[in-house]
């Protein structure tokens, strides 16, 4: 499901990081041995034969990120990101793999528009890329697209994403026929006679500065009606991007009654609060939109808990002329890739909110198991998919920064800590800084 | 001539240049300066009793308005305002202009900042949009309305209005009816009347009153009936685009009109009224109260001149009209 160029792997020793990897029950200052791209050793005082050698001294080494929810434009929009620049994009934020979504010019949602793009990412990614298709054909929401060839032709997944499946009834024959795939159906839950014409989240804040309000109710009740249509059909689906309070409630009570659902979160909703938004800078304009600081704290309450397994950031790259209009004119979405690791890590593990082992597992396992893609493990035998991270190294965020071909990111002058120093993909050393 | 004006501008020029300011939002104005302004709105009404009615304050100055929505009284005030401060004025509208051939808001506004103008005056459908004018030129920046989120000369002018007809403001009890939804009118006013100690009570149909407003320091209510308790009566304009079929805002003008309307019989002797134009007449206002003695409609107008000029000379000039005010009365 995951599509790169045929490279030879490498031979690598990452010497004395602090690895740290708490599904393989890791956290100890350890040489790591990648021999033709496999873990090979663990160990101190590892000999590193004719390896390239990368320091670890100081430095934290987990397994690497996924990303199962990335917008790389291609096709229609390459301006904005291409698959080599959203790849690079990736491996400089510390993913070893990354999922595009289908919602392209044309829509992903013909065997051939998927085998036009794996053959693309066969000769030009960065990292590994999987795709997901759409479920219903021009993301229009009236008729399911060819799952079964589209699955066969290696769709990682389903999604409409940017789109809510609207009727209840196409929404059923979804789930129902997904389940025939074998691959995960993922929602972009949003009742839009609810949210219609909504700029960001509806309350205090909207009400003062005269935007149209997109509540929270329009997510947590086609939440509610998805969680219910799975049970009904004893069917696996993902939740994307969820944003609100109530989401996470229902999302809780469903797993706890038996539902196979994940759920995700993006680093801005993690963040951020709609209270942002008053500074009108087009870059905190996405959807879900901000929500209150009461949805934010149910959404890392939701992050620890294990009620949400999956970090992405929904990384959504526009055009800088685009952005630059005013708030209501721009369109939705800011990027992520780059800047994922360094803002959650400032935002919510130094200042004690969440563990660090937390943040690496749903960045990483998480995303992972949500579309059995194979979890990354700093194991013997497992393939080498490692982070190497810098956790007190302090930076600016500036465009400059970028390897993504755009720059609508929210962290936009801020300084943040935190900084990915190497990125080991599929065995390859894909990032170094 | 020539050397009276010299010597007048040197001498209201403060010495150093002053930092660069904007009038975008009520909430980036304390009540000093809501003091300030409405004193020398006040000068500037006394000036305008005169004969010749013109001041050569801002003579030499350019103030450009760009209004990309359809406005009778707030450009017609604000080119006036400009005008008999002597300053230079150029008006552009949307149509007929660039953006008819799909030039951004950006583009257009680092076009005119070009001219080096000493002041942008701005009305724009979307909110946000002064803000970005202010960040790609160098003038100062006014706000005639930004979607549904500021009109901050028109709060001012609707506090110069009300304290001339009651004396005061602190302690006022104002109720607004109607839209509040999608009124820029409204949000400014009731920050407005915040900051100078008023009280504000919103009256309205429940789809139009948004939800968290009571956070701006006001009450919300669907009841008409608690209009009677108001010193001042605020009617907003029911925005008859905004009630397109299948909105169901409210089921229809007509059952807004009998249920929210503002009737003489809705209201109390003596109370004052007000409506920031243009009336919809048999809609949210009864033609008998809009003629009414006690309707402050027009009186609102004239203060919109005198206080856009306050804005205009106080952005360009740094600081209080005060001592000097007289001085440079006289002068003119």
């Amino acid at each position: 499901m995951l599509f790169g160029p045929e490279q030879t792997k490498e031979n690598i020793v990452v010497r004395g990081a602090r690895v740290v990897d708490p599904v393989a029950g890791i956290d100890a200052v350890l040489d790591v041995r990648v021999d033709d791209g496999v873990i090979a050793a663990l160990g101190t005082d590892l000999d590193t034969n004719s390896h390239r050698v990368i320091e670890g001294e100081g430095l934290l080494l987990a397994p690497a990120f996924v990303d199962p929810h990335v917008h790389l434009r291609t096709p229609g929009r390459e301006d904005e990101e291409n698959i080599v620049s959203g790849t690079a994009a990736a491996a400089a934020g510390g993913y070893c793999a990354i999922l595009g979504m289908p919602n392209t010019d044309p829509v992903v949602d013909s065997a051939a528009t998927l085998g036009s793009l794996i053959e693309a990412a066969r000769a030009e990614a960065g990292i590994p890329v999987g795709f997901l298709a759409a479920i219903t054909k021009g993301q229009s929401g009236a008729e399911l697209t060819e799952m079964g060839e589209l699955a066969a032709a290696g769709a990682a997944g389903f999604t409409d994403d940017g789109m809510p499946i609207a009727a209840p009834g196409l929404m059923r024959r979804a789930l129902q026929y997904g389940a025939v795939t074998g691959r995960r159906i993922a929602l972009h839950c949003e009742e839009t006679t609810l949210s219609r014409d909504g700029q960001m989240h509806e309350g205090a804040v909207s009400a003062e500065l005269g935007f149209t309000g997109y509540p929270s109710v329009a997510e947590s009740l086609m939440v509610e009606r998805d969680l219910a249509l799975a049970a009904y059909e004893r069917q696996p689906l993902h939740l994307l991007h969820l944003s609100a309070w109530e989401s996470v409630q229902a999302l809780r009570r469903a797993r706890a009654e038996g539902v196979e659902a994940t759920g995700e979160v993006t680093p801005h909703h993690l963040c951020l609060t709609d209270e942002a938004i008053r500074s009108l800078d087009s870059n905190l304009k996405m959807n879900p939109p901000l929500r209150s600081a009461s949805d934010r704290t149910a959404l890392i309450e939701g992050l620890k808990d294990g009620t949400i397994t999956v970090i992405a950031t929904d990384h959504a790259p526009h055009a800088r002329h685009e952005k630059d209009v005013p708030f209501e004119a721009a369109p939705f979405g800011v990027t992520g890739l780059e800047t994922a690791f360094a803002a959650l890590y400032t935002h919510l593990v130094d200042p004690g909110i969440i563990k660090l082992e937390t943040l690496l597992d749903r960045m990483s396992t998480g995303p992972a198991q949500a579309y059995g893609l194979t979890e990354p493990r700093i194991a013997v035998g497992s393939h080498a998919n490692l982070v190497l991270l810098d956790l007190n190294a302090s930076y600016r965020i500036t465009e400059e920064t970028f390897r993504s071909r755009s720059v609508n990111s929210w962290l936009l002058g801020d300084t943040v800590k935190g900084k990915v120093r190497a990125t080991i993909a599929a065995g390859r050393l894909a990032y170094s800084a | 001539m020539t050397a009276d004006i010299r010597v007048m501008r040197e001498d209201l020029r403060p010495p150093a240049t002053p930092p660069r300011r904007h009038f975008i939002s009520i909430k980036d104005i304390t009540r000093e300066d809501i003091e300030r302004l409405l004193a020398t709105a006040r000068t500037f009404e006394r000036s305008l009793e005169r004969e010749v009615k013109k001041l050569p304050t801002l003579k030499g100055r350019l103030v450009i308005n760009v209004f990309y929505e359809s406005s009778t009284r707030t450009s017609s005030s604000f080119e006036l305002a400009a005008k008999r401060l002597s300053a230079d004025t150029m008006s552009i509208k949307s149509s007929g202009s660039s953006v008819d051939k799909g030039e951004s808001l950006k583009d257009t506004a680092i076009t005119l900042g070009a001219y080096d103008p000493d002041v942008i005056v701005i009305r724009h459908p979307q909110i946000g949009a002064p803000q970005l004018v202010a960040r790609v030129t160098e003038a100062h920046v006014v706000n005639a309305g930004d979607g549904k989120h500021q009109h901050p000369t028109q709060a001012l002018l609707d506090l110069y209005t009300m304290r001339e007809a009651l004396g005061r403001l602190e302690g006022l009890h104002v109720a607004i009816v109607g839209d509040v939804l999608h009124s820029r009118v409204a949000r400014s006013l009731i920050q407005a009347l915040a900051l100078v100690g008023a009280h504000v009570t919103l009256v309205g149909p429940p789809g139009l009153l948004p939800r968290g407003i009571e956070e701006m320091g006001c009450e919300a209510t669907t009841e008409i009936s608690t209009i009677a308790g108001a010193d001042v009566v605020y009617i907003l304009r029911m925005q008859r685009e905004r009630m397109q079929e299948g909105a169901n805002y409210v089921p229809s003008l007509r059952e807004y009109t009998a249920r929210w309307g503002v009737t003489p019989e809705r209201l109390r002797p003596g109370q004052k009224v007000m409506h920031p134009g243009p009336m919809n007449r048999g809609v949210e206002i009864d033609p008998r109260v809009a003629d009414h003695a006690d309707a402050l409609i027009e009186t609102q107008v004239r203060a919109g001149l005198v206080t856009r000029m306050a804005v205009l000379y106080d952005l360009l000039t740094n600081g209080p009209i005060e001592v000097k005010t007289e001085s440079v009365l006289e002068v003119a």
